[in-house]
């Protein structure tokens, strides 16, 4: 028998060339070339069904938009849910519209997020903060009041703090995916819209303890670990352990001698690649329950790699970002035989600005 | 002189029940349809009437048939857009109340030409006496033979049902109505797939305004070329225009798409002016959603010529001086009106009404209202008015639906032409709060006719 | 479609009957779509949804109850927290406004002596404000359940207070 392959569309992407799949999205396609042309992602996840489409921030604009029909695309397109077409071009960064569309998107995002990170547990491996730190505005023009909502407990694991909340929806799609029954969801709607159980309620279900996990903010925090410790002071260690309920494989976090707290296991993406149990998560926090594999590959995103958010450093144009994604190996597991990057003309490399 | 295709009948008394409408010339387009016409000819008579969208967007209806996907063994659904919820529209309830037949007709040979066997009418929760007056004419046309299995053995099957919305303007939105119908939240679906491919349970679905169906009896009876032959250029046929605001006649008009907007205004049949003793300030000519422009620019097009009401002559200009036509909700002010409340007013509304979904429309109305509400009570400030701008380009077109377009237009529009207005309630809090206090700096622009 | 059920509230056998037709009504594994109508008939029966209601609606189309939440706290018409007798849905978008509908608002929350959102200390009135009713052109109006009362004035407002507090 012979192999048939499908025919691959060739998607251009900030001037860099790459093949993909039919029905591969633009996200997709640009995650493939690497991290630093790949659009920000607040509200898709890739293991959750139906995800994406709801933030806004990986906004792309589409200038031509295949090969057939070379038009410009009239609107940014959310890339996470737009499939890419053969011969498309996509500018990631190096439009000026686009990084204008993420800042307005960041600056809607915060201007009810309370700007307070040294308080909050989730800073260092913040989503949000990522986003704001590269897309957003020194300043806010916001000047009104801000939605607050007092701390509320989902049971004896987790808890929500319904402030911090962007609405991603992806809590509710792993409640409606990974666990047998949601009582989650969201209630009212508009900037009105919360998260919430309506009658106080325990998520009670073994694996609801990956809402923790997926929460792009410190939304949703695992109540055995809160303010334990600031991530940057641990250390994370991939491992297993024979489990009748999940995959059984973690990632261990490390303070000094003592696991402080057990996480699912997350690609380069910030996606988790094995929904865990809450046994494992919560439970099971001895070092000798556990066969350890090795120390966890750290995605650039988080806030254990060198030097993140240092103010005295000038952020990197566009063009010198590029330029270091042509001489660094900028994702080991990706098939170089399908990247050939473009001669670009000079101006794309000065700064964006 | 005025061609009356959708409301020639209205005044006979008892035309809400089947023999009166049945005596007046009713369901005989279902006759010609079921009897002697095939579906694919019936999508070729609204083609070729050129009768677009009546729900605001405009897009032609016979196109839109003739994108349907046709998969075999799944079924096909029609489902009537009957959620008229966007402020200064109130045609379908008028016609659904006065004529449920008329509406009964169109689903009928618009389900025959989709080959759908169960159609929706989505109406609002709000109208529910209006659902009552759909369900029995439902009843009395079932009775009739018009509904139910092999009508007037025709081998065709059809099922109406009527469902009620809950109390949402999202669900106008035909992704949102789709999902509500499924029974679930209104929020609307991102696209691709539209609904033409994977809408109502995931099966192709044909959405169309209430308006839009109750055409096609006529279009069957006396051909798409009739039709097509009222109007102007790519707009045909009558249009439903729901009048409210300072005029002396409030109330739903079928004009012929093509009257001018002075005429429609001022002449006695149809607004009848503005109310006595005041003058024209401005006018939201499609529904809140629209553009609002001063008297000037609604009357003449920037050319001086006279704006007309089509689709084309009122968007004439984009949106630097021109409008749409939109879902026909004419609002009119005069010299009386602050414009500065009314543009908080419709903040507010979107505010209320986002379904929270994506980030830009979510905290982008909110803010924006909560800026427009400070103006308003004084305590505005000098940056407000560019920030108001920017925040509104900041959510247009980076939005999931429509919706986040609809909230910003309304603000960028006043500001641009009324921004003068703005600065005064900026400049002069104390003054621009006394009570019933409004703008009467420089009213150039406003039209110097007193009636 | 379960008709034996251990919650507190359940529809009246005539409602029941009702419900079981609005389900049928639905293709074959759709009858969550009877969602907003089963929400509206309790509304009817109880004045407002309470939750134990709510739950009974789930489970009589087998559905979990945080999607009965989420739904009725989406649509403005569903009253999740108790009203009084006779729910006042004033309009207070644009159109209306200008035929006058903020004077006689302040005269219709004068009258009853409560702010919008709020019910009279007898359980009679709750006052709601909600966006435009399509019935602009005959501003000012409001609702109270399916009625329409529309061209109101101060003292048609005082006219239906009087007739509804009989
Ligand atoms: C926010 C929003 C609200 C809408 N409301 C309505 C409505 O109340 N009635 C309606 O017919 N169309 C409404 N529409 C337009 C519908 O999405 C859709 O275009 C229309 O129902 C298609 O029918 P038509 O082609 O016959 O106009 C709305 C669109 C948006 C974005
Ligand atoms: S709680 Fe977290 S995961 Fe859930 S919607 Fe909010 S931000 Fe998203
Ligand atoms: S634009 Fe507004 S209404 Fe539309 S999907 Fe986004 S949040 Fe919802
Ligand atoms: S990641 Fe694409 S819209 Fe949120
Ligand atoms: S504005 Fe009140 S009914 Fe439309």
């Amino acid at each position: 028998m012979e192999d048939i392959k499908p025919q691959l569309f060739k998607v251009t992407v900030d001037g860099i060339e790459v093949e993909v799949e039919p029905g591969t999205t633009i996200l997709q396609a640009a995650r493939k070339i690497g991290p630093d042309v790949a659009p920000p992602a607040m509200c898709y996840y890739q293991p959750l069904k139906g995800s994406g489409g709801k933030c806004r921030a990986c906004l792309v604009r589409v200038a031509a938009g295949s090969a057939k029909d070379p038009r410009p695309m009239p609107k940014l397109v959310a890339s996470c849910i737009t499939p890419v077409q053969d011969g498309m071009v996509v500018e990631n960064e190096s439009s000026p519209q686009v990084l204008e569309a993420r800042k307005g998107v960041v600056e809607f995002l915060l201007i009810n997020h309370p700007l307070d990170c040294p308080v909050c547990d989730q800073a260092g491996e913040c989503d949000l903060q990522n986003f704001a730190f590269d897309h957003g505005a020194a300043q806010t023009r916001y000047e009104e009041d801000r939605r607050t909502f007092e701390k509320q407990d989902l049971g004896p694991y987790v808890q929500l703090h319904m402030t911090r909340c962007i609405l991603c929806y992806r809590c509710v799609y792993t409640a409606d995916q990974i666990t047998n029954k949601r009582v989650h969801g969201v209630l009212g709607r508009g900037d009105a819209a919360e998260i919430g159980t309506y009658i106080e309620q325990a998520i009670d279900n073994d694996f609801s303890g990956n809402v923790i996990d997926v929460c792009p903010v410190g939304a949703l925090t695992d109540k055995t670990y809160r303010f334990k410790n600031r991530v940057w002071f641990t250390k994370p260690v991939d491992a297993h352990r024979d489990c009748p309920t999940c995959s059984g494989k973690v990632t261990l976090w490390y303070r000094g001698e003592e696991v402080i707290r057990v996480t699912a296991r997350k690609n380069e993406w910030n996606e988790v690649t094995e929904f865990i149990c809450n046994t494992c998560r919560f439970e099971t926090k001895k070092t000798s329950d556990w066969t350890i594999d090795g120390p966890t590959q750290v995605a650039r995103g988080s806030v254990i790699t060198a030097n993140k958010y240092r103010a005295d450093l000038e952020k990197p144009s566009f063009g010198q970002r590029l330029a270091a994604a042509q001489y660094k190996p900028i994702d080991d597991k990706r098939d170089t035989s399908q990247l050939s990057i473009q001669q670009l003309p000079p101006e794309r490399f000065a700064k964006a600005e | 002189m005025a061609t009356k295709i959708l409301t020639e009948h209205v005044a006979v008394p008892g035309i809400e029940t089947f023999d009166v409408y049945r005596k007046q010339g009713g369901y005989t387009a279902v006759e010609k349809a079921l009897k002697t016409l095939s579906p694919e000819a019936v999508v070729e008579e609204v083609k070729k009437a050129g009768v677009r969208g009546r729900g605001g967007a405009g897009f032609p209806m016979g196109m839109k048939w003739s994108f349907l996907a046709k998969p075999e063994g799944v079924p096909r659904y029609l489902v009537c857009n009957a959620d008229e919820s966007e402020p200064g529209t109130f045609k379908d309830h008028y016609l659904m109340k006065n004529l449920p037949h008329l509406l009964i007709e169109g689903m009928i040979v618009s389900s025959f030409a989709l080959g759908a066997n169960k159609s929706f009418i989505y109406v609002r929760g709000e109208l529910m006496y209006v659902i009552h007056i759909l369900e029995k004419a439902i009843a009395e046309a079932k009775a009739a033979g018009f509904l139910g299995k092999n009508i007037l053995g025709s081998g065709y099957d059809l099922e109406l049902v009527v469902q009620p919305g809950g109390g949402a303007y999202i669900c106008g939105e035909e992704t949102a109505l789709l999902e509500s119908l499924e029974g679930k939240r209104g929020n609307p679906r991102n696209k691709p797939p539209f609904p033409a491919v994977k809408g109502l349970y995931q099966s192709p679905t044909v959405v169309n305004n209430v308006e839009s169906i109750a055409t096609t009896p006529w279009i069957i009876n006396n051909g798409g070329d009739a039709y097509a032959a009222i109007g102007i250029g790519r707009s045909t046929g009558t249009k439903l225009i729901s009048a409210s605001g300072h005029i002396r006649k409030p109330g739903v008009y079928e004009i012929d798409l093509g009257v001018s907007v002075e005429d429609f205004i001022y002449a006695d049949e149809w607004c009848g002016g503005i109310r006595p003793g005041h003058k024209l300030k401005a006018v939201v000519a499609g529904g809140s959603s629209v553009p609002i422009l001063p008297a000037d620019k609604i009357l003449t097009t920037a050319a001086g010529e006279k704006r007309l009401m089509t689709y084309e002559s009122l968007s004439d200009g984009g949106f630097q001086t021109g409008t749409m036509l939109g879902s026909g909700g004419f609002i009119v002010f005069d010299e009386t009106a602050c414009i500065v409340r009314n543009t908080w007013n419709f903040a507010r509304f979107y505010h209320h009404e986002s379904c929270g979904q994506c980030s830009p429309c979510r905290e982008g109305t909110g803010w924006m209202e909560k800026v427009l509400h400070r103006i308003e009570y004084g305590h505005g400030h000098q940056q407000d008015l560019d920030l108001l701008v920017d925040v509104a380009k900041k959510i247009e077109g980076n939005t999931i639906c429509p919706l986040g377009d609809a909230a910003a237009w309304p603000v960028a529009s006043a500001i641009r032409h009324f921004r003068d207005e703005f600065q005064w309630h900026i400049d002069r809090p104390h003054e621009a709060t006394q009570p019933g206090a409004v703008y009467k700096g420089d009213m150039a622009a406003s039209a110097d006719r007193l009636v | 479609m379960t008709t034996e059920t251990n919650n507190t509230i359940q529809f009246t056998p005539e409602r029941l009957a009702k419900a079981n037709e609005i389900i049928a009504r639905y293709p074959e594994g759709k009858q969550k779509s009877a969602l907003l109508p089963l929400l509206h008939l309790l509304q009817e029966q109880e004045g407002w949804t309470p939750a134990e209601g709510m739950d009974y609606v789930a489970e009589l189309l087998n559905i979990e109850p945080i999607e009965v939440y989420e739904v009725a706290t989406f649509y403005t018409m569903y009253h999740v927290k108790p009203v009084g007798k006779h729910v006042i849905e004033y309009c207070r978008t644009g159109p209306c406004c200008l035929m006058g509908g903020e004077e006689v608002f302040a005269h219709l929350k004068q009258r009853l002596g409560i702010e919008a959102g709020q019910t009279t200390v007898d359980g009679q009135f709750t006052i709601k404000e909600v966006e435009c009713l399509a019935a602009c052109g005959m501003g000012p109006v409001f609702q109270v359940r399916e009625k329409y009362h529309m061209h109101l004035t101060n003292e048609r407002v005082d006219e239906i207070i009087d007739e509804l507090s009989k």
